[in-house]
Order: C-alpha cells, then sequence, then structure tokens
C-alpha cells in the first residue's frame, strides 16, 4: 500500500541567484518501508525531505501522503495534518528543556486533542516503554544524555501512531552504541509495526542495513 | 480556535513564566511601578483639580451680572466724527452708579429661563471693619440669605449661628471666620463698620461663616439687602450684582454672553472668573498623563525586550512545536498568554500599590496656611482611575507583546531545523 506519493517535484532556490535544487523527482513509498534517503552535500536530499514533510510549501508538482493530497493546502491545515500523520526525529533532539520527559512526548498527543487526558499519559508511557527510557519520565528532558534524549524524541515521534516517520540525521549526532540503538528501535518498528521511515542520512552503514536506499545527486533521483 | 490547543499553550505559557521566575517578576515589576505610579499620581492630582474646582464653585456663581462702571464708553467725538481717526487720551469714566438697571424685572426674566436652577440679587460693597482705632478694608455683601445658602449652600459653612439669625436681625451681620479672628470678634459681638462714603453704623455678629479661602474669610461679611442698602444711603431697587447657579454649569460659557447682549451689564461665567484656577487644572492633567504615559511605555518596552529575548531562545522550541504541529496562530497564543499575564498581575499589584501610596499621602500632614484651610492632601480614591489603571495597563503589555509574538508566529521552522 502506497503511503507517500510524490510526482514531478521540481523546486529552485532563489537566493543568492535563482538555482534548481529539485528535478522532477518522482517517489512512491510504501507501508512498513524504511527508507534512507542519502547523496553528497547539497545534492538536495534535506530539501526534498522537508517538502515531503510538508513543512515546505514552495515547490512544483504533487505530493500525496496517506491518500491525502496536500499540495496547495495553508500552513494551518498542513499543521494540523502533520500532527495527526507525520512524526519527526532531527539530528538534534528538540525537546523542550522546561518540560519533563513524559510532558514532551504528550505534547502532539494532547494538541490533537481527541483523547482523554489519562489515556494520553498511559499511552506515552508505554512509548517511552518501547524505547526503554520511562524510568526517566518525571525527570526534566534536559537533565537526560544526549542518547536518551534522542530515544525520547523518538517516542514524541510515535505518540499520535503516525503514517510516517521522517528523520533528518536522526544518527548523525550519536556515538555508535546509540547510533546501533535507534537504528535498531527503528528497524523493529518498521518490521513489528509496519511503521513506515524516511530517513535522510550520511551513514553508511545506517544507509546499507536500511530496506531501500533512494541515492539522489545535483537534484535527482540516480538510484 | 479549538479549546484543547488553547489549554496546552496556557500549560506552556505557564511552564515557561514558572521556568524563568525572575525574568517574569522583573517584568511584571516594571508594569506595577508604572501603575502604581499612575494611580498615586492621578489620585493626588485629581485630588487637588477636585478641591479647587470645590473652591472655585463655592467662591463664584455660574454666571454673575454686574454693572461695570470702569468700562469707557465711546467718546463724544467719535459720535461726531465715526469715520475719522479719532485719538482720545486718558479717557476716564463718566460718574456712574454701580447700579444695575432694572434689576428686579431682569431677575424675573432669568428666574422663568429653563436652563437656570436658582438666582438671587446681590448688593456688595467695600467697607472699613473698625477695630479701636485700626481700620480693616474688607466688604460687606448685601443678601437674600435663603437665596444665597441654595445658590452656595452657605448652610454648611457657618461655625457659628445659624442662617436664620440674619432674617430676625435687620442689622446683624454674618462674618468670614478670618475677619472675624483679626477683629476679635465673637458671635454676637457688635462691630462698627464705615462705608467709602463715610457713612457709620454700627452692626451685631449674628454668625460665622467658614469657605476655607483666604480671599474670602479674611475679608467677607453677609448683611440684609436692606440694611446695606441703607448704609450706602441708596433707594430700595439698589442692586449691584445678580447671581445665578445653571442646571448644567458647563453651559455657563454660552449662557453668559446671551445675558450680557440681552441684558447690556457685564455678565461672567464661573471659568473665566477662575481662570488662574482652571488654568492649574489644566496643567496638572498633561502633567499626570505625560508622566504617567511615559512610565507605562518604559514598561512596556521592558517587556517587549523580555518576550523578544525569550522568543529568540526558544526559537529552537518553536521550530519543533510548529514542526509538531501547531498553528503560528497557536505559537502566537503561547506568547501573547505570557505577556497578558506579566500585563495583568503586574497591573493589579500596581493597583495595590497605588492604592497604598495614595493613602499614604492622604494621611500625610500638610499645612493650608491662610489661603486654603487644608490638614491633609486632597487625595481622590475614584475607582474610575482604578479601571483605567489596570485598561492601560493590559492595553501596554499586549501591544508590547503583540509585537514578538507575531514575530514568533511567522518563525520558518525549517530554518532553525536544517541549520545545524
Amino acid at each position: 500500500m502506497e503511503v507517500l506519493k510524490a510526482h514531478k517535484i521540481n523546486k529552485y532556490f532563489y537566493e543568492p541567484e535563482k538555482f534548481q535544487v529539485l528535478r522532477d523527482i518522482d517517489l512512491t513509498v510504501n507501508q512498513g518501508e524504511f527508507l534512507s534517503l542519502v547523496g553528497k552535500s547539497g545534492c538536495g536530499k534535506s530539501t526534498l525531505m522537508y517538502v515531503l514533510s510538508t513543512m515546505d510549501t514552495d515547490y512544483e508538482g504533487e505530493l500525496e501522503i496517506a491518500g491525502e493530497r496536500l499540495t496547495g493546502k495553508n500552513q494551518n491545515e498542513l499543521a494540523g495534518f502533520r500532527n495527526k500523520h507525520i512524526g519527526f526525529v532531527f539530528q538534534f533532539h528538540y525537546l523542550l528543556p522546561e518540560f519533563t520527559v513524559l510532558q514532551n512526548v504528550m505534547i502532539p498527543a494532547l494538541k490533537r486533542g481527541d483523547k482523554a487526558h489519562k489515556e494520553i499519559e498511559e499511552m506515552a508511557y508505554e512509548k517511552l516503554r518501547i524505547l526503554g527510557v520511562q524510568d526517566q519520565a518525571r525527570k526534566r528532558s534536559s537533565k537526560l544524555s544526549g542518547g536518551q534524549q534522542q530515544r525520547v524524541a523518538v517516542a514524541r515521534a510515535l505518540i499520535n501512531d503516525p503514517d510516517i516517520i521522517m528523520g533528518d540525521e536522526p544518527t548523525g549526532n550519536l556515538d555508535t552504541y546509540n547510533s546501533n540503538l535507534v537504528f535498531d528501535i527503528f528497524n523493529e518498528l518498521t518490521h513489528t509495526y509496519k511503521q513506515t521511515i524516511i530517513a535522510v542520512t550520511h551513514d553508511e552503514e545506517f544507509a546499507r542495513k536500511s530496506d531501500r536506499i533512494v541515492e539522489m545527486s545535483d537534484g535527482r533521483v540516480v538510484k | 480556535m479549538d479549546i484543547k490547543t488553547f489549554k496546552l499553550s496556557i500549560e506552556i505559557a505557564k511552564v515557561h513564566l514558572f521556568s524563568k521566575p525572575k525574568q517574569t517578576i522583573v517584568a511584571m515589576l516594571g508594569v506595577t511601578f508604572g501603575i502604581g505610579m499612575f494611580i498615586a499620581l492621578v489620585s493626588l492630582m485629581t485630588g487637588l483639580n477636585k478641591f479647587t474646582e470645590e473652591i472655585a464653585m463655592t467662591s463664584s456663581p455660574d454666571i454673575h451680572i454686574s454693572h461695570d462702571v470702569t468700562e469707557t464708553g465711546k467718546s463724544i467725538i467719535e459720535g461726531l466724527n465715526p469715520k475719522g481717526i479719532n485719538l482720545v487720551y486718558h479717557q476716564k469714566p463718566k460718574s456712574e452708579t454701580a447700579k444695575i438697571r432694572n434689576a428686579n424685572q431682569i431677575i424675573e426674566i432669568i428666574r422663568r429661563d429653563t436652563r437656570v436652577s436658582g438666582v438671587a440679587p446681590m448688593l456688595s460693597s467695600q467697607v472699613f471693619y473698625n477695630y479701636g482705632p485700626m481700620q480693616l478694608p474688607g466688604n460687606i455683601l448685601g443678601v437674600e440669605i435663603l437665596e444665597e445658602d441654595k445658590l452656595f449652600g452657605l448652610r454648611a459653612k457657618m461655625k457659628q449661628g445659624r442662617i436664620e439669625d440674619l432674617l430676625s436681625n435687620h442689622d446683624g451681620i454674618i462674618m468670614g471666620s478670618g475677619l472675624a479672628r483679626k477683629l476679635n470678634a465673637k458671635n454676637s459681638d457688635r462691630v462698627v463698620i464705615t462705608t467709602p462714603q463715610g457713612f457709620t453704623r454700627t452692626l451685631k455678629i449674628v454668625g460665622i461663616f467658614q469657605m476655607g479661602i483666604g480671599v474670602v474669610d479674611n475679608v467677607r461679611s453677609y448683611a440684609n439687602i436692606s440694611m446695606v442698602q441703607t448704609i450706602l444711603q441708596q433707594d430700595q431697587s439698589y442692586i449691584t450684582d445678580i447671581n445665578m447657579k445653571l442646571k448644567n454649569l458647563h453651559l455657563a460659557r454660552v449662557v453668559a454672553p446671551e445675558f450680557q447682549a440681552k441684558f447690556g451689564n457685564k455678565s461672567e461665567d464661573w471659568e473665566t472668573a477662575n481662570a488662574t484656577f482652571l488654568t492649574g487644572v489644566i496643567i496638572r492633567n498633561i502633567i499626570t498623563y505625560a508622566v504617567s504615559f511615559t512610565l507605562l511605555v518604559v514598561a512596556g518596552f521592558g517587556i517587549y525586550n523580555i518576550l523578544n529575548m525569550t522568543i529568540y531562545n526558544k526559537m529552537k522550541d518553536i521550530a519543533i512545536l510548529k514542526a509538531m504541529g501547531f498553528a503560528g496562530g497557536d505559537v502566537k497564543n503561547i506568547f501573547m498568554i505570557q505577556s497578558l499575564v506579566i500585563g495583568f498581575v503586574g497591573s493589579c499589584a500596581g493597583l495595590i500599590i497605588g492604592f497604598l501610596l495614595s493613602y499614604m499621602i492622604s494621611i500625610a500632614p500638610f499645612n493650608g496656611g491662610d489661603v486654603v484651610s487644608l490638614e491633609h492632601f486632597p487625595v481622590n480614591f475614584d475607582p474610575k482611575y482604578y479601571v483605567i489603571g489596570i485598561v492601560f495597563g493590559v492595553a501596554t503589555t499586549s501591544l508590547a507583546g503583540y509585537m514578538p509574538s507575531r514575530k514568533a508566529a511567522k518563525i520558518d521552522p525549517i530554518e532553525i531545523l536544517r541549520g545545524q
């Protein structure tokens, strides 16, 4: 089943001069696929991911996620869509430092607002348990180690059971131990829970172990 | 706007405020100080204004009609040679009495005017009060005492005696407290007065009044009109002044010129008569609002600054919130709520501080001296100014918070998330 469909995506940068960064990109991602997006610096892989993530709306072409056409929707509609359908894991954890681990994981579900507070709390505990950091739940997120924080960020990405998790260098700032840990979690999510993951990465080993590699060069998909 | 997201915004705003308590308190103190000083200033200034206005109202009628004998008329030569260039040096007024012609008819006409709530004739004269060999200059007002009371509330100003005592004593006078003190005279003492024309008469003090203004209490006495007519050796139609109160005192400026044109006598409204007093009122109002506005603008800049810094420090948080599905408006709410809380709590504390300050001012001893009888500063505790204060405080802070909040709402998450 197709979760994401991108058709003839073109994008330009206008500063400092007009430059085509994405050229006629066609991409289809199926449910349960663990996809690595690789390529040299400046090839446009991050730019593509931000277009696919709906945060970047300045492109030409068609984008469809979970059967919904997203091209042409306004920022507020897209924000609501991201909340329900997309989870994010970045190179840095981006947890809110003043909140506890549990609160950080709960915020996207609270924003979605279709479940009771108690129920959301139980869900958050469950996600933290999957990531092996449930014993840190009541701590301030800023008190955790880098590896733990990234795992909390993954738990947060999972809280609304998104159709896709998008990662921008999700292991880029982690040591080998934690890199492997995050990879194993992603791997388990795709194979056990049929979670779709698209991750931009520089890490060759990470890419090699994933289900599918999409390589980009000069704004085109080459492989 | 959906309620759950709004609640979540409140929750996040709360955590932001409590996670940096020092910064929050400093921002609040800015507002507190501004509003507190505004309340204290405005209470004192409006208290003073009210006090001076009351003095102006007790010492002068809404409209005062008199015959101005010092005004020089047209000279004869101007009548003979109306188109020519006529120069008359040092023209002196004619010998005229200060009498208002047909005073009783004028009073009748004015009484029928629907804008007028009360009118009374008056007869005033310079006199000397004899105190042993000394002669103290002053004046005596011949009045219909009950009418006068309706206009000026004389009854409430009586220190000794009753105003009705004047009706039963043809040769009685009610004397100003300052004048009585200077003459060393008590109630029911006798006092000898001399008119500028040399007529002397002994009168009996039947009451003492105190208006609270030196220029009145130190020189004035009230007597019956007929008595003053007698000592001036004038007939019963001799009236020099007509005083009136209007239903709406702000109409005085309009009605006065109308009466002047109608009756041909000088007709002066209370605002013109008390121009010096009322200039003070305007100046005090300008100072109050200028200083308060400055204080609040400074407090507003403080909030603007702190929120700007907060937002700068929270760029990453804002970016991730937007990635996770917060719309621009939700992010704006988070920061607007913070500035509104700072503004509201700061203003409330300001009202309390302002009230305490104005209470302390109101009990601080202040001697008005001979000019006005005052023991404490007059302070106005009108709740209106507290409402203005809080509205002003919250409005300034929300304005100061709006600009940074809008900036936060417009942050592009991609720039921050991929910039690293």
